[in-house]
């Protein structure tokens, strides 16, 4: 468009530049569609509006106020954030929640990705495989847990403890152990998802370009090799996204901390979501201010968070 | 609150798209099999071939005990009657099959009553999200007045903030609501914040850029005014991506937990999900009868539209609750 300009504004014809400027009246941007693309857009503007935009902007403000919600909202200042910070919760919350999303990277990052790179060679059936997969991302999250709750029933006849003393381990005490309580969640939570980032890494492996691998046979790359050198980067910016994704998700883990444990035995397993929850909805609470101060710190956290990471990983990730 | 809302790459979404667009009519056409890391000399070589085959093999008993085996083993619970399910959970019916469970679980605890809440809490978010990523992409993509920049940098911007901070203003919003009175145990309430998704109109307004505006502009040249072109041309071509949507959307709001857990908390219009809360303490046939109920319909539909699940898993849903 700007060399349009340009060659307007050298030679005049007279095409465009001449013509008087039409009067911007509302009655001209009616007709122009001005009205109708408004209506169109009414929909997008209200819902976003009232339940996006706005509950972004007031969750600043609310994390400056105390409020019950019923009531009108003082201004407290920092006082929330200061009350945050002094709880002596906070610690056990941060490492609980680090320790929760580092397990799941263990467990569930390098775990797809061989499935994928093994599903991508399949000749037939790679449907089948894929389908399996990803059955228990279908599966209503509150169902796995409870599910997965009677899996960990802690006496001998429980369904995990009777296949482990096929083997003679156990019995072990699971979901009552403050130790072994956090690996017991993350493991169901990698159930839950590891089906949708095998289909991830499947998409992307599709669109390997096959003549890296013709080019890398006619310089006599073994299998391994063409996997280590052709594979493994093509899916390097992928899994650079995943990788701050889960960690983004896994943060804010809610649903297992909550329904498996309530944040026992002893907050082994209260995750910062879950205490954003318990302040702002449970009988400790009503401390809607300080919930609400809360997830904007970890929201923070994690805006700074991706932002380094994205810095960090530019230049690896589009070579 | 639903799943759908939460971040995903910003790239996926035009790939998607370009997928369900053609993914059909490539595949049909395509006579050559992808090949991958593995050239056909390379599967000619005995020890390669051997390798991966049993690697395969390993993969598949994994991929059944692992991801299929849990899902059996609750459907096996859901005919067992309760003695058995806590005394000898693995064995096979040791005392015989029972349908008590799935009677219990329909009759004295009304399973069936709140299957039909999850039902009509996915079908208005369902409604509430396509109407919102149509009109917004419609908007964004094909009307494109002056301020479309501005709205779709706005709503961009949403994709970065997590679902989290949401939490506790959005309840205070369903509770004083701009107009009317408090809209806790009203199904709007999980609707009406559903269609807020970044991620949908994104999605539909780029799959409408992709649209040959030729098309558009001789649908004018015959005098279609707007309304028109939305409604005959631009959604009758949109089926592809409008299915991922749907897909989406439903499997969203039958997945979601925390937010219908907050605001329909009367028995009346409480889903699913929270009901079966509720029930873990009921005796365990019961239980693992109501939980095998409430499995039936997401896996059914899996198994109807797995295409399409697969496309969007894949291109789109690095999306995790």
């Amino acid at each position: 468009m700007t060399t349009d300009d340009v060659v307007l504004t050298k030679f005049p014809t007279g095409t465009g530049k001449d013509r008087p400027k039409p009067r911007r009246t509302p009655a001209t941007w009616v007709r122009r569609g001005g009205l109708t693309a408004l209506l169109f857009g009414l929909p997008a503007l209200l819902i976003f509006g009232i339940f996006s935009w706005w509950p972004i902007v007031s969750a600043v403000v609310m994390s400056f106020q105390k409020t019950n919600l019923t009531d009108p909202a003082v201004w407290v200042g920092l006082d929330n954030f200061k009350e945050i910070f002094s709880d002596p919760l906070l610690p056990t919350v941060i490492r609980n929640t680090a320790w929760f999303a580092l397990l799941a990277l263990i467990f569930g990052y390098p775990v797809p990705l061989i499935g994928a790179v093994l599903m991508s060679e399949l000749r037939r059936r790679k449907g089948f495989y894929s389908a399996l997969a990803y059955l228990p991302v279908v599966v209503p999250p509150v169902v796995a847990v409870l599910l997965w709750k009677f899996f960990y029933d802690p006496r001998p006849e429980g369904v995990f403890n009777t296949v482990l003393g096929w083997v003679g381990l156990g019995p072990y005490s699971w979901l009552n152990d403050p130790h072994m309580a956090m690996p017991s969640l993350v493991l169901e939570a990698t159930w839950a998802a590891a089906g949708g980032t095998v289909i991830i890494y499947l998409a992307a492996l599709t669109a390997v370009p096959a003549e890296l691998y013709d080019a890398a046979e006619v310089d006599g790359a073994s299998v391994l090799r063409k996997v280590w050198h052709v594979t493994m980067p093509a899916l390097r910016s992928i899994l650079l996204i995943t990788l701050i994704l889960q960690i983004i998700g896994t943060a804010q883990v809610f649903l297992e901390p909550f329904l498996f444990t309530n944040g026992g035995p002893n907050h082994a397993t209260l995750t910062v979501m879950l205490w954003v929850y318990q302040l702002a909805f449970t009988s400790i609470g009503n401390r809607y201010g300080e919930a609400t101060a809360l997830s904007l710190l970890l929201a923070v956290f994690l805006a700074v968070l991706s932002l380094v990471y994205f810095r960090l990983t530019r230049s690896w990730s589009t070579s | 609150m639903t799943t759908t809302d939460t971040r995903t790459p910003l790239a996926a979404p035009a790939a998607v798209v370009a997928g369900a667009a053609t993914g059909r009519r490539r595949r049909a056409s395509y006579v050559e099999p992808d090949r991958g890391a593995l050239s056909t000399a390379d599967w000619r070589r005995p020890a390669v071939r051997h390798t991966w085959r049993t690697m395969h093999v390993l993969l598949l008993v994994l991929l059944l005990v692992w991801c299929l085996g849990p899902l059996l083993l609750l459907a096996k619970f859901a005919f067992t009657p309760t003695a058995d399910i806590q005394s000898t959970p693995l064995e096979f019916f040791p005392n015989g099959a029972t349908t008590q469970n799935i009677e219990m679980a329909w009759t004295r605890y009304h399973i069936g009553q709140f299957f039909m809440n999850t039902v009509w809490v996915a079908l208005g978010s369902w409604a509430c999200q396509v109407l919102v990523a149509t009109t917004g992409g419609y908007v964004l993509s094909v009307l494109r007045p002056r301020w479309a920049k501005l709205l779709n940098a706005a709503i961009l911007t949403t994709l970065f903030v997590p679902a989290v901070v949401l939490l506790v203003p959005l309840y205070r919003i369903i509770v004083h609501p701009p107009v009317g009175g408090s809209l806790i145990n009203n199904f709007f309430a999980v609707w009406l914040p559903a269609g807020a998704s970044a991620f949908n109109v994104v999605l539909v307004a780029r799959f409408f850029s992709s649209l040959p505006h030729e098309i558009f502009e001789a649908a004018r040249m015959d005098g279609a005014g707007p309304f028109r072109l939305f409604w005959s041309i631009v959604l009758p071509m949109s089926r592809p991506i409008l299915g991922v949507v749907s897909v989406f959307a439903v499997i969203a709001s039958w997945k979601d937990f925390l937010w219908p857990f907050l605001v329909l908390k009367d028995q009346s219009v409480m889903p699913l999900s929270v009901y079966l809360q509720q029930m873990a303490n009921v005796d365990k046939g019961t239980l693992m009868a109501a939980l095998a109920i409430s499995t039936l319909i997401p896996i059914a539909m899996f198994l109807i539209f797995q295409r399409m699940f697969l496309r969007g898993a894949g291109l789109g849903g690095a999306v995790k609750g």
